[in-house]
């Protein structure tokens, strides 16, 4: 079933380096097809390392893997991903006439996606 | 490695909007890489070292290769074809070709705008309703005995802000560095940059105007409710505290981030902290910096303000430049569908633009200028290969500051600037349309007989 959750957009530095290499490698589309999660909320979940979820939004949905961190470093509710080609998947256009489309807290929906080959 | 090997001093990295002169690059002249750049960051080593010459073609026309002169010649049809046509990006490149392209736009009577309206535009918009308390970094290093960062991760996207300019560093009247400061970071999580705070202060998401507007009250002396804590998962009397130093230090800056601007509130956030920046004033010295991304984008609201006297979200079409957000910004003309012609210079939208935006990108021709092949040049029309600026192409850039900083290139290039591509297709377009395009519904003055 799927949660609701908040979605923080962000950059990191490894998305940094990885862009300078070009950003149609496959480490920046690695690092910007992850998720960061609360571990609790992946457990409560039946979520791993490397599971893949579905992030979905009125506008549109990504398919991404997610990644644990610990409860000190990322509150349960909150997910952060690197920007990129998914998390524009899951952004509107509205700018309430300010030129800038909203890409930090966005209610999301999360929901687990079984791996490709599972019964 | 080649056998001829250069050193050049006081080069510039162009990654961030920190733009670091004190570069120390060794260069293999001979096979046109970087093998070792002294004082970078990870994320200038990175840039230094993965922007060597690649083989790509010159131009793309519909996929198809090309030469630079007839990828000019078809980028010149599509925009004097065009009738709301957008000039976007700028902030990769240096502000002589933020030149060219603002006077490109002018001709074609379309619209400018830069990365500013999706990273600090809310904050240009919140500088035009309450003025901005400015310095330059070189006065933070020297002066700041406090320094909040809010809404920002420096540690990941600026590295060298903690170490060149404002927590480490020691100063004039900083003498021993970071134990002569006190350090505040405010986020909605904690990031690779909290170790560095000696306080952080954990908002809940989509607090921090009123977090920012508590602060005011209680600089103003007024009450505020122990109740904010439940709204905000800021204490009363942590916000007390906060205050407190904020009153009392010497010199304080924010340094504030795009967890303000790309959030619920947007201008009303940055419009937030930098009315607390002056209502501090009344105390003590205080000032508020945003800090910026990209290696130029200051340059980009530089040089689009002297030319226009607006920042960004610039439209010709009634023959002047007019100014609104939310109308003239690319992420509105893409996702209404206005723009009918699209010329992307240093910028990768599809990349990160919303969905319907990136969807209106792949219905109208697009011309691209970029050293790399990205997501925004594989749907273009016409994509031109140019030479990287701060590495091959000379020129200026603007610090996050607004300090203008002179570039020192490593080696030549054989793809040309982005300048030289921009004066290409101005010269074309000028031919085309016999100058600047009348707007529409206008016609010419007709000619006065003289007696």
């Amino acid at each position: 079933m799927a949660q609701t959750m908040t979605l923080i957009g962000g950059r990191s530095s490894k998305q940094g380096t990885s862009l300078c290499a070009g950003k149609l490698g496959a480490e920046y589309i690695d690092l910007t097809s992850t998720v960061e999660m609360n571990v609790e909320d992946m457990a409560r979940l039946g979520l791993h390392k490397d599971s893949r979820v579905r992030l979905r939004t009125p506008v549109g949905e990504a398919i991404v893997r997610c990644k644990g961190r610990e409860t000190k470093d990322l509150p349960p509710g909150i997910l952060f991903m690197a920007y990129g080609p998914l998390s524009s998947e899951l952004m509107g256009g509205d700018t309430a006439a300010s030129g800038m489309p909203i890409s930090k807290n966005l209610d999301v929906e999360v929901e687990a996606v079984p791996d490709e080959g599972a019964s | 490695m080649g056998d001829e090997i250069k050193t050049v001093r006081d080069a510039t990295c162009t990654f961030c909007g920190c733009v670091c002169d004190d570069m120390v690059l060794t260069v293999d002249v001979q096979n046109k890489r970087i093998t070792k750049a002294e004082n970078a960051c990870i994320l200038g080593k990175a840039w230094f070292r993965e922007h060597a010459i690649e083989e790509r073609p010159f131009a793309l026309i519909g996929g198809r290769e090309a030469t630079t002169e007839e990828g000019v010649e078809e980028a010149a049809q599509i925009l004097a074809r065009a009738r709301f046509p957008i000039i976007y990006g700028l902030s990769d490149t240096t502000c002589e070709a933020q030149r060219v392209a603002v006077a490109i736009g002018d001709m074609i009577g379309g619209t400018v705008d830069t990365t500013t309206s999706v990273c600090h535009g809310p904050t240009g918009i919140a500088f035009q309703a309450g003025g901005e308390s400015t310095a330059s970094l070189g006065e933070i290093k020297n002066r700041a005995d406090l320094v909040i960062f809010w809404g920002g991760n420096p540690a990941e996207a600026h590295p060298r802000l903690f170490t060149r300019y404002a927590v480490t560093p020691k100063g004039m009247h900083i003498p021993n560095g970071k134990k002569d400061r006190t350090i505040v970071l405010v986020d909605v999580r904690r990031t690779p940059s909290t170790p560095v705070a000696d306080i952080f202060i954990q908002v809940k998401p989509r607090s921090d105007f009123e977090v920012l507007w508590a602060l005011r009250a209680l600089v103003k002396g007024r009450k505020v409710d122990p109740s904010v804590e439940q709204r905000t998962g800021v204490s009363l009397a942590v916000l007390e505290d906060l205050v407190a130093r904020m009153k009392s230090c010497r010199y304080g800056a924010f340094l504030f981030g795009m967890g303000l601007t790309m959030n619920r509130g947007r201008h009303f956030n940055s419009g937030a902290l930098l009315a607390l920046a002056t209502d501090l004033n009344e105390f003590t010295h205080f000032v508020a910096k945003p800090v910026r991304g990209h290696g130029n984008v200051t340059g980009a609201d530089n040089v689009v303000s002297w030319q226009t006297g607006f920042p960004f979200g610039v439209n010709f079409s009634r023959g002047y430049p007019r100014f609104n957000p939310g109308e003239f910004t690319t992420v509105d003309t893409l996702t209404r569908g206005d723009a009918d012609a699209a010329m992307i210079i240093a910028s990768d939208p599809a990349s990160n633009f919303p969905k319907a935006a990136i969807e209106h990108l792949k219905r109208i021709p697009v011309i691209t200028l970029d050293p790399k092949a990205t997501h925004t040049t594989q749907l273009a029309r016409v994509a031109f290969t140019t030479a990287t600026y701060g590495i091959n192409v000379p020129g200026t850039v603007y610090r996050m500051d607004d300090v203008p900083i002179t570039l020192r290139p490593a080696f030549d290039s054989p793809y040309p600037s982005d300048e030289e591509v921009l004066t290409a297709i101005r010269d074309r377009v000028r031919e085309l349309l016999g100058g600047n395009r009348l707007p529409v519904g206008t016609r010419p003055a007709p000619a006065v007989a003289t007696s």
